[in-house]
């Protein structure tokens, strides 16, 4: 076919696409798969049965927000990696923040603990299911956003696989943050971020294969 | 106009067609095309000086993606960027089925091996287009296959698919509507 054939043909097919496509793809991606990540927690794991009481803790808002602040920034480099010729911009440095800070924190609670406790504060009881348990979670919204990806048009696809994985992984962490009835945040600067770091890996495999147009 | 204000001249009136385009102006949005088919023309030529045969392929791939990726542009992005990104990806895509295609020849076959990569990339770069023509009915496929894709007259298609000339131009007609329509749909 002729490219200026082409061009007429593309041209009879009509412009308008139907503006938010991008925003209507990541909102579909991340409602379904927070709602499938809560879901899969309550059935395979349970809430924790003590959750009241466990609220009234900073603790369990930190074991909460530090996912959620990833999960934010994931979405953002999403979003930027899905549109071609668009930087990342500050979205790795909003990306590091939660994470430093929650290393901050943990060096913190460590070394104003007596050295005997230490090991204790950082394996916890649930260190061996931990990451797994959160990897699982991660599934729903780590293929829903590699759905809403491929729609799209990532140009960096090893880059933006990872970014899909990661937002699966906060997501999961969050859903998982509801049953894990660990407080300490060596515990979570290890096992959680370990956890979230599974999919992000898989996402940097898997990218080349499912993300191409 | 040095080579700087040439490329800011046209990354505004390429956008305002498009923005336009994309608010439903039909007659803007084919002079978008028009017009970004030759910079990318321009954009591969510089850069695949040694094969001349798959600018063109290219040049559609382009087009082709900057179509049904229309919903990725933001219109408060320069749209040379998102251009450039779309090119660049389509060309890196190019090479590298190549390169992996190349690499399990057997390197006897060099000689060879030009002439049926090239050829085989012409096939890639309509894959597209190919895809849809397989959900036309017979009787629009041939006639564009004929017509439009090998170039033959209206005359010679009708020999060559056993159909009335007016079927021919029956179909070519309906089956470009066809084609709009599949690809307005998303394939």
């Amino acid at each position: 076919m002729r490219t200026d054939e082409l061009v007429a043909l593309l041209a009879r097919a009509g412009a308008a696409p139907g503006a938010g496509a991008v925003g209507r793809r990541y909102a579909a991606a991340l409602g379904w798969g927070a709602f499938g990540a809560t879901l899969l927690m309550a059935l395979t794991q349970g809430v924790r049965p003590d959750l009241g009481d466990a609220a009234r803790l900073p603790m369990f808002w930190i074991k909460l927000a530090f996912p959620a602040a990833v999960a934010g920034a994931a979405l953002l480099a999403a979003v930027r990696l899905s549109r071609p010729g668009v930087a990342l911009r500050r979205a790795p440095l909003l990306l590091a923040a939660p994470v430093l800070a929650l290393w901050a924190l943990a060096a913190a609670a460590l070394a104003g603990a007596p050295a005997a406790s230490r090991e204790a504060m950082v394996l916890g009881h649930t260190a061996s299911v931990c990451p797994w348990n959160i990897a699982l979670m991660s599934v729903p919204t780590f293929v829903l956003a590699l759905w809403a990806m491929h729609g799209l048009a990532p140009t960096r696809p090893v880059v933006s696989g990872a970014a899909s994985g990661l937002l699966g992984g906060a997501v999961g962490a969050l859903a998982y943050a509801l049953h894990c009835p660990e407080m300490d945040a060596p515990f979570l600067a290890v096992w959680y971020v370990a956890g979230m770091l599974i999919p992000t890996a898989v996402g940097a495999l898997v990218g080349p294969y499912v993300l191409r147009w | 106009m040095d080579i700087r204000d040439r490329a800011h001249a046209a990354e505004t009136r390429l956008r305002e067609a498009l923005v336009r385009g994309l608010a439903g102006d039909g007659a803007a949005y084919h002079a978008f095309l028009k017009d970004l088919s030759a910079h990318l023309r321009a954009y591969f030529r510089r850069r695949l000086a040694g094969l001349p045969d798959d600018v063109e392929d290219l040049v559609q791939e382009s087009l082709l993606a900057v179509h049904n990726k229309r919903h990725t542009y933001d219109p408060d992005q320069p749209l040379t960027a998102w251009v450039h990104a779309i090119a660049h990806y389509k060309m890196v895509d190019l090479l590298r089925r190549r390169a992996q295609r190349e690499s399990l020849h057997d390197p006897l076959d060099d000689d060879l091996d030009v002439l049926a990569a090239s050829a085989h990339d012409a096939g890639d770069a309509r894959r597209d287009l190919a895809k849809l023509l397989e959900r036309l009915p017979e009787r629009q496929r041939l006639p564009i296959v004929h017509v439009k894709i090998h170039g033959l007259s209206v005359v010679e298609a009708a020999r060559a698919s056993g159909m009335s000339e007016s079927a021919v131009k029956v179909g070519v007609h309906r089956g470009l509507k066809s084609l709009a329509a599949l690809i307005r749909s998303g394939g």
